[in-house]
């Protein structure tokens, strides 16, 4: 799985990839493989505001349920409807085109506190 | 990592590893959780055949002129109805009613019978078991003894008649037959935990990998999957087959887990029916019922379930059904809800999502 260069990773295993002031958060293809067979997402409200640190959401497998955690602060623009009734497609693209939300970063300087790709990779130890 | 080298390992441990199994520490032992994916696995045995390593499970031997007696004694069920070669679904009480454990009694001979029972239970089962033997008989712990292997599934006969010579299709549900697998002992059990059609084999532990690679080699054309606990969970689940620390535990009697048919009042004595029968006459306050999700949201162990607003239970097992494409649960209501048709709500992460009680099993195979 390519864990793409222009990409920030968090240590809960999200990622978020930054245009313009509008940053694209996901979860990891770690994580994804970590959960096995994803059954259901839960997403916030478009114009849910958040801080970096808060619940985004919630991604269950078959076997558990596991929080997701938004690795910057802003309001939340879109939300990745199509998970709603395939969820799946986690398991299949997590770093494509089964993002999660898009959110307006009130601060960007907070990306410099996240991993780059080879420091994500060294910290799952791949 | 001395965590996990204090964990437990059945004989197959190493061919989970090498083929790409998930290991989980499950009541501390060492198991694969998942092979290809749950759903996937789950799949399989519903539509084919799986093979489960339950290596895990323990088996205890009763032997001796007055088993019967002992067996009588400290199970639920009437073992006095067996024929040599049946099996039979039992509990093991603690005196106020509540369980020790479920088990599988099966009868080898009049003088002789073989428990399998819950992995992380087998010591206490046997410590349990032995207290209660005042009738001298031979009581072992023979977990060491066996490793166990079940197929499951609508191939598994195709499967494992492959390599026995035992007719299969002559053994009934619910009963076992000592013959041979590969031409070395086997006991074969035409039991499970799945819902499916399928058998249990027992056979020594320095056998089981060879006994394992034979299988998944016979299945492969009836497209043969290794299945791990994961699966193992969702299909028992679907079935509504009781798993121990869920539906059942120490502080729950077989009249409330929805399980009076294993208890035979009329038996004689045995240990935990004067509890039952004050209950019965008290009237069973709560009972388990199973449910469906009609929100959007996922019941899960422990989670509340409200009737009316007000908390009224909890749910004892959640999750996905794969077959059925619905989310379900069993959960423990007042003995006076725990009918089909009640709107319930369950408390998912806070927010209360309706679900609905519904009858069980959740699946049932086509016969």
């Amino acid at each position: 799985m390519n864990y793409p260069d222009n990409f920030r990773y968090t240590k809960e295993h999200e990622w978020v990839s930054v245009d313009g002031d509008v940053g694209t958060v996901g979860i990891t293809s770690h994580a994804q493989s970590e959960l096995g067979d994803i059954v259901y997402v839960d997403l916030p409200a478009p114009g849910t505001a958040m801080k970096a640190g808060d619940t985004l959401g919630s991604v269950e497998s078959v076997k558990a349920v596991s929080d997701i955690y938004s690795p910057i602060s802003g309001e939340v623009l879109e939300v990745n409807d199509t998970l709603k009734d395939a969820p799946e497609k986690l398991n299949e693209d997590p770093h494509g085109t089964a993002w999660l939300v898009k959110i307006r970063l009130t601060t960007p300087s907070e990306m410099n506190g996240l991993m780059d790709s080879a420091g994500y990779l060294a910290y799952v130890g791949t | 990592m001395s965590e996990s080298a204090e964990l437990r390992k059945t004989p197959l441990n190493e061919v989970h590893r090498a083929t790409g199994a998930r290991m989980v520490d499950f009541g501390g032992w060492d198991m694969p959780v998942q092979y290809s994916g749950i759903l996937d696995e789950h799949n399989a045995v519903r539509t084919a055949v799986g093979l489960f390593d339950v290596s895990h499970m323990g088996e205890i031997e009763v032997r001796g002129p007055e088993a019967l007696a002992l067996i009588q004694f400290v199970t639920t069920n009437n073992a006095a109805r067996l024929q040599r070669g049946q099996v039979q679904y039992s509990g093991l009480l603690y005196e106020h009613g509540g369980f020790v454990d479920d088990i599988l009694v099966h009868k080898v001979n009049d003088d002789e019978f073989f428990i399998c029972v819950n992995a992380s239970n087998q010591d206490k089962d046997f410590e349990h078991i032995r207290s209660h033997n005042r009738w001298n008989c031979t009581v072992e712990n023979a977990g060491s003894r066996y490793a166990q292997l079940a197929i499951q599934g609508p191939r598994a006969l195709a499967t494992l008649q492959k390599l026995t010579r035992v007719d299969l299709s002559a053994i009934r549900y619910y009963w076992f037959t000592d013959g041979e697998v590969s031409s070395e002992p086997a006991r074969i059990a035409r039991t499970g935990y799945t819902g499916e059609d399928g058998f249990e084999i027992y056979v020594t532990p320095e056998r089981a990998v060879a006994r394992w690679h034979e299988l998944i080699d016979a299945g492969r054309e009836n497209g043969i999957k290794p299945i791990g606990l994961g699966a193992r969970n969702t299909l028992r689940l679907e079935a509504k087959m009781a798993l121990y620390g869920h539906e059942i535990d120490a502080s729950i009697t077989p009249l409330e887990a929805d399980l009076a048919w294993i208890v035979k009042f009329d038996k004689g004595e045995f240990t935990g029916k004067a509890a039952l029968e004050r209950q019965q006459s008290e009237g069973v306050k709560r009972k388990l019922v199973g449910f469906e999700m009609r929100g959007r949201g996922i019941a899960r162990d422990g989670y509340e379930v409200r009737l009316n607003g007000s908390p009224a239970g909890w749910v004892t097992s959640g999750g996905p059904a794969p077959a059925l494409n619905r989310n379900i649960g069993l959960c423990y209501l007042p003995a006076e809800h725990a009918r089909a048709g009640v709107a319930i709500d369950i408390l998912v992460r806070n927010q209360p999502v309706e679900a609905v009680t519904v009858p069980t099993p959740f699946y049932k195979r086509a016969r």
